[in-house]
């Protein structure tokens, strides 16, 4: 064992890892939420056991350029023709708790067509495929935590969670940040939606303004004039504690 | 700026086409990859007991020296990335490709065991569970600091069990929810 330890590359036995910031009550969604009917089988019934960080929370997979391919960032380039439905920039910043840009991290999105249609076998929608239209992206964010996809503006669509359920317009996104414990996978909304009030998932989030969170403004200066809308998107992935040393917060 | 995390939300059913599809990563331990070889398969079951064939797994791990050093290697084109994720199939399990992980530091002077670090995700999972992966038989799991925290009668769920019918495989079990459910760590 200790000669396991002793073979680490630049590794600090036991000290110098900096634990990350544990999140406010309220503000990310509880995992038993009924009226989110798939949670009732799937959620823990035990309290989650608290674990302080160590190496293997605060490390990470890191991604490079060698995983994006070209046209991984522009959705609507992805096939001979072009999607049907209403072009739009999706374009923001990620950043830390602190506020530092969280620089060179692989973003993941996938979506509905324009129709409220993905391009998954197991969706059964009856809205048309679009043949020019896939729905997944992939990027790296820039040096300063800067992120844009060109995409199709999703349509809403009917799921059997409850009576007369639909899905508010989004697109999934999936973020690692520079550790095990920064894994986020979120989605984004459109502003304005009348089906906020009706989500489970979205009501699933306690506070209010965490909610809010997750809806995208629309932003002139992301817009392209004779070309699509722009909505910004900003994600907030969690810093460290502000001290390496400091205990956690429970 | 509010610099509020921002929310997790549900990966939903659809969570192939963006995440696993063309991206799916199965062999977390490349040719060439130093230590003993394995295979992992992950059962994932709901509170009835029934496979979850829409959940996804994701895996962080040491190499067999108990570095994470490996961090950064996507640069250097090393055959180990200790990552790995999959989707479950129609009987909830999949199954991954890798080696034993070393010993890894852990707070103070202690050690932690050989452990593989587990992400569930799934439609009807908010946010990600987070698990860690044990091996049955193993010393030093008796000096390990996390397993510790765990009472004592729940920290079966975390062993990997070896597969009495393949040489090098291991099986791991996640219940959701009920009777032997998986210990979920707030990470």
């Amino acid at each position: 064992m200790s000669s396991s330890l002793t073979q680490n590359k630049g590794e600090d036995p036991g000290i110098s890892v900096a634990p990350f910031r544990r999140h406010e009550l309220g503000t990310q969604p509880d995992y038993f939420y009924p009226s989110y009917r798939a949670t009732r089988l799937r959620a823990p019934s035990q309290p989650l056991i608290f674990l302080p960080h160590t190496l293997s929370e605060v490390t990470g997979p890191v991604f490079g350029h060698s995983d994006i391919l070209p046209h991984d960032q522009d959705l609507t380039h992805q096939h001979a023709g072009e999607p049907l439905g209403e072009r739009i920039i999706v374009r923001g910043r990620v950043v830390d708790g602190d506020g530092h840009p969280v620089s060179n991290s692989l973003i993941e999105i996938w979506q509905a067509n324009a129709a409220g249609r993905y391009a998954h076998a197991k969706d059964d929608h009856p809205a048309p495929l679009d043949p020019n239209f896939t729905g997944t992206g992939r990027t790296l964010t820039d040096n300063e935590g800067f992120y844009s996809f060109a995409t199709i503006k999703p349509g809403a669509y009917p799921w059997r969670n409850h009576e007369n359920a639909w899905r508010p317009a989004h697109i999934h996104f999936s973020l690692f940040g520079p550790a095990f414990v920064t894994r986020l996978i979120t989605q984004m909304y459109f502003p304005g939606d009348p089906l906020f009030a009706y989500d489970p998932i979205l009501q699933s989030i306690p506070d209010e303004r965490a909610r809010q969170r997750l809806v995208s403004q629309f932003d002139l200066e992301t817009t392209k004039p004779e070309w699509a809308l722009g909505y910004r998107f900003d994600i907030v992935l969690r810093g460290h504690e502000s001290t390496p040393f400091e205990k956690p917060k429970v | 700026m509010d610099l509020t995390p921002t929310p997790s939300q549900t990966v939903g059913p659809y969570l192939h086409l963006g995440l696993t599809d063309a991206r799916s990563v199965s062999r977390i331990a490349g040719d060439g990859t130093k230590g003993e070889r394995m295979w992992l398969t992950f059962r994932v079951l709901d509170g009835e007991g029934g496979p979850v064939p829409d959940a996804m797994i994701e895996l962080w791990q040491a190499d067999s020296e108990g570095s994470y050093t490996h961090q950064h290697s996507s640069a250097n084109g090393s055959p180990f990335r200790g990552f790995g994720r999959l989707a479950t199939a129609e009987d909830g399990s999949c199954i991954f490709e890798t080696i034993r992980p070393g010993c890894v530091a852990g707070p103070g002077e202690t050690v932690q065991a050989p452990h593989i670090n587990v992400s569930i995700l799934g439609r009807g999972i908010l946010k990600r569970l987070s698990t860690r992966v044990y091996f049955a038989g193993e010393p030093a799991n008796a000096a390990d600091p996390i397993l510790a925290l765990v009472p004592q009668n729940r920290r079966a769920v975390l062993l990997a069990q070896p597969d009495a019918a393949r040489a090098s495989h291991w099986i791991f079990d996640v219940r959701l929810r009920g009777e032997g459910e998986t210990v979920f760590f707030d990470v």
